[in-house]
């Protein structure tokens, strides 16, 4: 049964070995990603630019402005001499967030009065500006809760701990890393870029260089070229995601916390589905231009909409809906689950059955469509 | 089993829609024959091949080829036949062994006879020594001999070749041909299409195609023989194609055509004679330098079947 399956996975190997743009998509492309990623993208905000517009000059304000600065939120760049000057180092930004200290602060401070200070954040990022706003609640609160307690020390009245403390506890990525919660996006992506086009271009180039015209004419069934084509580009995917995972483990330090085979079985559902599309995109193509532009067209919404990127909690309901057509979306979950909080299938498989559903539907009809179109 | 055909096609069609590619084609081929297959662009020589290698349903009609059914036995078709196209579809980025070794896999040669095989078409196609150079950098020549070996690494019974020769080099077309003869000589029954008429003059029979009927069916010798009513006239005058022009209108002549600066005119031999015509041409103003019978090419055979000028 695989007497004719054998010699084109033969020939693939040989060709990939024989070309540099594909050895280089299959392994340098993970580690680079990974690297990249893991670096580049880091959404956690912190040592933001900040100028100081100090008015009040003692003690209770120098202190706030340290508080500030020893939060690790904000890095205290430099003193203004005016507040035009503070908001003008906003505005061409020589700092992100401008704090304005009034004349009178210290002394209300003091009274036990309610004592007023600006903040000023450039808003143009908002994640940035979110983080901002919140770090500075934080630190205000803080140093609220500090005044209250000496002055009434100071009103002989002990120091009597009350009101309400919040001690949150952060699950499964403790230090918050963004490359924790990168690293099995990346293997989604990855998985998926090369099984899709690596599938289309193995059999597109084919068809570009006439020898598909040949191989139709031979006894090869149209499932062997399939399963010939196929097999050697989900061996390299496989590669791939070892490169990753190691490059994440020994590299970033993210331990896969669950189930190894699990990972692998589950990825191999995925797979059926990102296949289906390779083989399709091989179908409708003439070239392997047109095939990357078309394997372009279809990333680019499972990139953007599956939560690898942006979270999709944050995302209006029609496009959240939209999110749920593609294969990639359930798999993060998946990958996410096993990697990061080391969960199995009793927690997974509403993210397992309609991947599977997806993948079997979309490769069975491109494999119908491939053996129609070959024929 | 000797006189049984190798191929029998009986009023084999073919549509694409309104477009009749291929209507009502019926023909055989007995074993050993080099048949050749002769059209232009577009007359449906490649529709006829598909169908043939059992990759094409025809619309209506039936054929056999090695005794199984085209429409139904396809994959039987394909496991017994050879084909090469004038695509010579190789294996670039591939070696000329490893392109070798890839066929001789897909059309499962046994393991045990695949070593002797490889080098037999190696030595064949004049390609020892370069066993490890990538079919890429071969030039035309080699390529097509290569795609040739690759074609034929299973010993089929039947070859079809879908003009193999298309833009190679005159030497290495006459190279490949003594290739093609060879293997005829063995016994391999060869079905080929080509557009060049100096080819199809060495086949066993030609077929003649147009607009996708079957126009004529014989061995070059009887094609050139039977197929032109009347006698073959070689002229050489001043303005030919003037002359021309003035040769359609004069009397008993059948035919005129223009090859190069020579005028081919058919004359019904009962109206008109060399002598006759040239003094007609000399009559209406055009000097006539010569004019004498030939035997006809398949060119003019070809050119007066399908009534082009």
């Amino acid at each position: 049964m695989f007497g004719r399956i054998a010699p084109i996975i033969l020939k693939e190997f040989i060709q990939i070995r024989r070309d540099p743009r594909t050895l280089a998509i299959v392994l340098a492309m993970p580690a680079m990603q990974l690297l990249l990623f893991g670096y580049a993208i880091n959404t956690v905000v912190d040592h933001l630019p900040t100028i100081v517009f100090d008015e009040s000059r003692d003690a209770q304000s120098r202190a706030f402005a340290a508080a500030f600065h020893n939060s690790g939120y904000f890095d205290l760049r430099a003193q203004a001499h005016s507040r035009a000057e503070a908001v003008a180092a906003v505005d061409t930004g020589e700092a992100r967030v401008a704090l304005l200290i009034p004349p009178e602060f210290g002394n209300h401070l003091l009274r036990g009065q309610q004592a007023l200070a600006q903040l000023v954040v450039d808003g143009s990022d908002p994640n940035t500006a979110q983080t901002a706003l919140f770090a500075a609640g934080m630190v205000a609160q803080v140093q609220s809760g500090e005044a209250v307690a000496s002055l009434a020390e100071r009103l002989g009245r002990g120091s009597a701990a009350s009101g309400i403390e919040l001690r949150p506890v952060v699950l499964y990525n403790p230090s918050m890393l963004s490359v924790n919660f990168m690293i099995p996006g990346l293997i989604g992506l990855i998985l998926q870029f090369q099984t899709l086009i690596l599938t289309a271009f193995a059999i597109v180039r084919e068809r570009e260089r006439g020898t598909l015209e040949q191989l139709v004419v031979t006894p090869i069934r149209s499932w062997e070229l399939m399963l010939g084509k196929i097999i050697p580009y989900v061996a390299t995917a496989c590669m791939a995601v070892g490169v990753a995972l190691a490059v994440g483990r020994f590299w970033f330090g993210v331990e896969v916390a669950g189930s190894l085979p699990l990972l692998a079985a589950l990825s191999l559902i995925f797979l059926l589905s990102s296949l289906g599309v390779g083989l399709f995109v091989s179908t409708i193509s003439q070239t392997q231009t047109q095939a990357m532009q078309l394997a372009v067209f279809i990333m680019l919404p499972s990139v953007l909409l599956s939560g690898f990127m942006f979270p999709r909690e944050g995302m209006p309901f029609v496009i959240q809906q939209l999110g749920l057509l593609i294969p990639l979306t359930y798999f993060l979950q998946i990958l996410r689950g096993i990697i990061l909080k080391g969960v199995g299938m009793e927690v997974l498989w509403p993210n397992v059955l309609p991947l599977a559903l997806f993948g079997l539907a979309v490769f069975g009809l491109s494999a119908n469509r491939f053996r129609k179109r070959l024929g | 089993m000797t006189t049984e055909a190798i191929i029998d096609v009986r009023g084999l069609t073919k549509r694409f829609g309104d477009l009749v590619a291929v209507n009502d084609v019926s023909f055989a081929v007995q074993r050993g024959e080099v048949f050749a297959f002769l059209g232009p662009n577009g007359s449906g020589k490649s529709t006829t091949i598909r169908m043939l290698c059992g990759i094409l349903e025809p619309t209506s009609g039936e054929g056999r080829v090695l005794g199984f059914d085209i429409a139904r036995e396809g994959e039987q078709v394909k496991e017994h036949i050879g084909y090469m196209s004038q695509r010579f579809a190789l294996y670039e980025d591939l070696t000329v062994r490893e392109n070798l070794e890839f066929y001789a896999g897909v059309y499962q040669v046994p393991g045990s006879e695949r070593k002797t095989r490889l080098v037999e078409l190696i030595d064949m196609a004049g390609l020892r020594g370069r066993e490890r150079q990538l079919a890429g950098q071969l030039s035309g020549g080699w390529k097509q001999r290569l795609a040739l070996g690759c074609a034929i690494v299973h010993q089929p019974p039947l070859l079809f070749l879908d003009e193999p020769t298309a833009g190679v080099d005159p030497v290495s077309r006459r190279r490949f041909w003594t290739m093609i003869y060879g293997l005829a000589r063995t016994g391999v029954t060869v079905f080929v299409t080509t557009h060049y008429l100096d080819e199809a003059e060495h086949a066993t029979r030609v077929a003649m195609i147009h607009g996708g009927v079957l126009r004529a069916l014989a061995s070059p010798a009887e094609l050139k023989r039977g197929a032109l009513q009347g006698h073959l006239l070689s002229l050489v005058c001043d303005t030919p194609m003037q002359a021309v022009a003035l040769l359609e209108r004069a009397p008993g002549v059948r035919e005129v055509a223009l090859y190069g600066t020579t005028i081919h005119a058919l004359i019904d031999p009962a109206q008109q004679t060399a002598e006759g015509l040239s003094a007609w041409l000399g009559d209406v103003g055009i000097t006539v330098h010569g004019a004498t019978r030939i035997e006809p090419t398949l060119e003019d055979v070809f050119i007066s079947l399908i009534g082009a000028p």
